[in-house]
């Protein structure tokens, strides 16, 4: 994981390299280092992390989702990016609305993000553009709503008893 | 191949039985036959009910003759939410589902999760604990391999292979059924430590099977490495090479037979790991061969560790006494009036957790095990989720099996070691 210094010091390469508003600002917590970033540059954020910068980072650990509710912009998109000769962790995360959640994929840099990218899209409803298949992974295909933002409700069916099958309504359909 | 791509065909119509309509005595062409026969290819399901699928996992497959020409993996038919459920328990409940992800390396997601809530938490793990935890995780890498090579094997014909590593699978389960009751999900690891010391005579037992598991390696090597079947079907298959498995973010055994020795035990030591002598085995070729040797050598190496950290056992407290997290003992209920409310706090409303998010990664038996927990600073988990070895890796199985032939496939996908608990969670 970068210290806070190295944290800053890539920040400041990728906005020199990429543009001023890519970067939205950095954390370090709990010895994770995490650049926040405008979701429409996340493309070319990557595309310098993994190709230009002077400490690339070459793996894509994992990709995931996350709901901030309350707070605004809801949507979290967390990219784990993974340097195996340094062996270091960077923490690349992008927020977007739920009005307008649009990120641009990276299946071309990372092709390990198609299942993640999908799995994101399934729970969380973040649709990243120019993905080859965008479509539900692990709910069925004809599911509605994205079950793991936090507004979604835990639900559950009725557990049948014969006690209660009668009362369940519709329960024989 | 993309005109005969099976997953344009929309879903409804997907789901429609190709052999119910030609009993129906339509005339209609079935899809492929405007191809000249010798280029007629056949898409098939494998499975998702097939044991040679290691679960409920289902593989649209293109076939040409008995030529693989192309493999979609369909997976979420044993989706079940833990992910979500766990957002609605409190912390410490949460291991009982993070858990039940990948059946098999039950350990390993506790392990993972345990070590993200005590980073948030900033808590100190003891000494003690952190070698109790080494040497279950350790138990457990075995036993999972031991019922991957069980499986594998099975797959290929050799039934044997599959009692014989039952049966010493089933001597760990008696270790894990000692030390916390439970053979399997037995919730060891709590937040901040273990949840009980290992009992007298656990020791005794553990050390006398490390000391015949050895020479049972041996006899499965006998019955596989210069079997002629077991060769034929491993050698030279399903080879991707390792720049091809680190673009599809693929890791652990997988990884380490392409000749990538990369392990997170050595490369970012977590817990106790550097505190260990051990060797990471690596493969040449990076075929189905190099995943199986690889796999057995792994396994004679955490002996090596579990037998160096029964030699190492610090004395001290099993977990941590900082009492707003873990339980007090139970004696202390009687006499202690804030064990007592210490207790009632924790049962009730469990530890609330700074707000923060960290992601954790460990080595599990399959690779990568990453658990993202977010905290929101209530005493449940604003979002868990784990990266899942088997979800990732599940990715090269197409690169492993496009070109060869159906029954080097299903060697394929046993060498990949799916556990589907795990790729649905």
């Amino acid at each position: 994981m970068p210290d806070q210094t190295g944290l800053e010091l890539v920040a400041q390469r990728v906005r020199e390299a990429v543009g001023d508003e890519a970067v939205v600002g950095t954390h370090h917590a709990y010895d994770r280092g995490s650049l926040e970033v405008a979701p429409a540059r996340v493309h070319d954020v990557l595309t310098h992390l993994r190709d230009a910068d002077e400490e690339p980072y070459g793996v894509l650990a994992s990709l995931h989702g996350c709901d901030y509710l309350p707070s605004e912009p809801r949507l979290g998109v967390h990219y784990e990016l993974l340097s195996m000769q340094s062996r270091e962790r960077l923490n690349v995360k992008t927020r977007v609305t739920v009005e307008d959640p649009h990120v641009p994929t990276v299946t071309d840099l990372f092709p390990t993000a198609d299942f993640h990218e999908r799995e994101v899209y399934d729970f969380f409803g973040v649709v990243f553009d120019g993905h080859p298949d965008m479509r539900r992974i692990l709910m069925p295909e004809d599911y509605e709503g994205h079950p793991q933002r936090r507004d979604f409700p835990m639900g559950g069916e009725p557990v049948l008893f014969t006690f209660n099958e009668h009362k369940l309504p519709r329960w024989y359909d | 191949m993309t005109e005969h791509d099976p997953r344009t065909v929309p879903y409804r119509e997907r789901e429609e039985s190709i052999t119910v309509d030609t009993l129906g005595g339509t005339d209609e062409p079935l899809s492929g036959t405007e191809l000249a026969p010798e280029t007629e290819l056949l898409t098939i399901n494998l499975g998702p009910h097939h044991p040679a699928t290691h679960g409920v996992l289902r593989l649209l497959c293109t076939l040409e003759g008995e030529v693989v020409r192309d493999i979609h993996p369909i997976i979420g038919y044993v989706h079940t939410g833990i992910e979500k459920s766990c957002e609605d328990q409190e912390y410490w409940k949460a291991i009982t589902f993070v858990e039940r992800m990948d059946y098999l390396a039950y350990y390993f997601n506790a392990m993972a999760y345990c070590m993200s809530v005590e980073r948030l938490l900033g808590e100190d793990v003891p000494p003690r604990a952190q070698y109790l935890r080494v040497i279950h995780l350790e138990l457990n890498r075995i036993a999972s391999h031991l019922f991957w090579l069980g499986t594998a094997a099975l797959d290929i014909g050799a039934v044997t292979m599959l009692w014989w590593s039952l049966r010493e699978r089933d001597l760990i389960l008696d270790l894990f059924e000692m030390s916390s009751g439970q053979r399997l999900h037995p919730r060891f690891f709590q937040v901040g430590g273990v949840f009980e010391d290992i009992p007298p005579g656990w020791e005794a037992k553990c050390r006398s099977f490390l000391a015949q598991m050895p020479s049972r390696i041996d006899q499965y090597e006998a019955l596989l490495d210069r079997n002629e079947i077991w060769l034929q079907r491993m050698k030279g298959t399903g080879i991707v090479s390792r720049e091809r498995m680190l673009e599809l973010g693929v890791t652990g055994p997988l990884l380490r037979a392409t000749g990538e020795p990369w392990d997170l035990r050595k490369a970012t030591p977590y817990s106790s790991y550097d505190h260990f002598d051990f060797k990471v085995p690596v493969g040449t070729v990076g075929d189905n061969y190099d995943r199986y040797r690889v796999r057995l050598a792994e396994m004679r190496e955490s002996l090596k560790i579990v037998e160096q950290a029964l030699d190492g056992l610090p004395e001290g407290p099993y977990i941590t006494t900082n009492r707003k997290v873990a339980l007090p003992p139970r004696h202390e209920l009687a006499t202690s009036m804030e064990a007592l409310i210490h207790h009632f706090k924790l049962v009730t409303e469990g530890f609330r957790v700074p707000p923060g998010e960290v992601y954790t990664p460990i080595e599990s038996p399959r690779g990568e095990l990453g658990c993202f927990v977010m905290a929101d600073g209530s005493s449940k988990p604003a979002r868990v989720h784990m990266r899942d070895p088997s979800f990732t890796n599940l990715q090269s199985l197409a690169d492993m099996g496009r070109g060869s032939l159906l029954a080097d496939f299903i060697a394929c996908i046993a060498m990949l070691d799916p556990i589907l608990g795990g790729i649905d969670r």
